[in-house]
């Protein structure tokens, strides 16, 4: 049994340097680019050697629908050779970093008939072995849009006309409340003895808890209590500060009934509101 | 009162899964040599398998933002009727989730036009995902306006 472990681990061990001295090659997947545009095509390569002097890199070009491939850009020994005598004669070069293990090239003034499989194919003696990457040049006349940007802005736009749309109807609904119980208050003579910073300061406190939590609809119950705040049950003249307490059951008629009385307001908005009125009477 | 909701409930959530499943299958055009739309195209032959990705024209990405924004509002309206279901005074009316459940069915209903409008005409039938988002369309518009009559009794 230990002897088999023992022959398992040195045959792994023989095979693993071999496997990982396999040099891998990358390139992009596709590329689009407008006709009369450059574009560069890197390649780049990994290996578990040093870049060797000998380093070579060789492209190799397959038009669309045949099975022939052209050499058009080698790079050996140093130096770089491009296409002098095909259909990419001056218009390739040689942009790489050899050294970097860069590899890249510039094909200028693209055409139609440059729409194929660009093959890069790199060698780091001794490090050979290794399969060569493909990169597919697409040429279009108008760059088509990339998938899913209408997408994105579509649904950007409209769930955020969604969220304009419910931040504007609770304003409404608080500007409402506002004015209803300013005009109910001063109607009643009631004269408001609190400083106006205090006014301001609850109103902005009002604000910032009632665009906090939006979907409620009943008050939090996590008010913090003001120091200035009348104590509910000795108010009689403003029975709207005591119908925080009653509003669920809609029991304070003698308030609510006054103030359709003698604004000719709608049920329906007062009751929708009442909640509203019902904590800035609180915190007045 | 609990048989109207319970069966409220599950047509809302028979639409939700409607329409997950036609947003997300790629088979609004399919035949036996393939199928595609609305992310991915396939080839299919005998033991063997080919997709890329669907053309990124306007009218298909209209479309998946059209029905992925239905299934978001078909969530949220399921949402806002859990909560009016526990927070609404008595005799009152489901307004956000009929809204929101009617919006999904309008984006539903659009998406489904764009489709059968521009779709490439190269001969193949339908797949089921057009047919289900088709049928989700109107069981989600039913499904608002009961919630729009539909009153809070306890």
């Amino acid at each position: 049994m230990l002897r088999v472990l023992a022959l398992a681990s040195v045959v792994l061990l023989g095979i693993a340097p071999q496997a990982s001295q396999a040099i891998t090659v990358y390139t992009s997947w596709e590329r689009h680019a407008l006709v009369g545009s450059d574009v560069r095509l890197s390649c780049s390569f990994f290996s578990w050697r040093f870049v060797s002097e000998d380093v070579s890199f060789t492209w190799r070009y397959r038009p669309d629908g045949s099975r022939d491939s052209v050499s058009i850009a080698h790079y050996a020994g140093g130096e770089p050779y491009t296409d002098n005598k095909g259909a990419f004669k001056d218009r390739v070069e040689f942009v790489g970093n050899p050294k970097r293990r860069d590899g890249s090239i510039l094909i200028k003034n693209l055409d139609f008939s440059d729409n194929g499989t660009f093959t890069c194919d790199a060698k780091n003696p001794p490090d050979i072995v290794g399969r060569p990457s493909s990169v597919r040049l697409l040429v279009f006349e108008t760059l088509p849009i990339q998938a899913g940007v209408i997408t994105g802005a579509i649904i950007g736009v409209v769930l955020g006309l969604l969220v304009l749309i419910v931040v504007i109807y609770y304003l409404m609904r608080f500007l409402v409340a506002r004015r209803v119980f300013s005009l109910s208050v001063s109607k009643h003579g009631k004269k408001k003895k609190e400083g106006s910073q205090q006014r301001q300061a609850s109103f902005l406190l009002l604000l910032f808890f009632l665009f906090l939590l939006p979907l409620l609809q009943y008050p939090p119950p996590l008010l913090p209590p003001l120091p200035h705040m009348h104590p509910v049950c000795s108010d009689k003249r403003n029975r709207l500060a005591r119908c925080h307490h009653h509003m669920t059951i809609w029991r304070d008629y003698n308030s609510i009934q006054r103030l359709l009385r003698e604004f000719g307001m709608r049920k329906r908005v007062v009751k929708g509101n009442i909640h509203l009125l019902c904590m800035a009477a609180q915190l007045t | 009162m609990l048989c109207i909701l319970l069966g409220v409930l599950a047509l809302h959530l028979l639409v939700f899964i409607l329409l997950i499943v036609s947003t997300a299958s790629s088979q609004w055009v399919a035949d036996e040599k393939g199928h595609s739309d609305l992310w991915y195209s396939c080839l299919s032959e005998p033991k063997a398998y080919s997709c890329s990705q669907a053309s990124n024209e306007d009218w298909i990405q209209a479309v998946q933002a059209l029905m992925i924004l239905a299934v978001v509002f078909c969530f949220v309206s399921l949402l806002a009727f859990a909560y009016q279901l526990f927070r609404l005074f008595k005799g009152g009316r489901f307004y956000f989730t009929s809204i929101f459940q009617i919006l999904a069915s309008v984006f539903v209903m659009c998406a489904a036009i764009i489709y059968t409008v521009m779709r490439p005409s190269n001969g193949k039938g339908f797949g089921y995902s057009y047919v289900l988002a088709w049928v989700a369309f109107p069981l989600s518009l039913i499904s608002g306006l009961i919630y729009l009559i539909l009153r809070k009794k306890d």
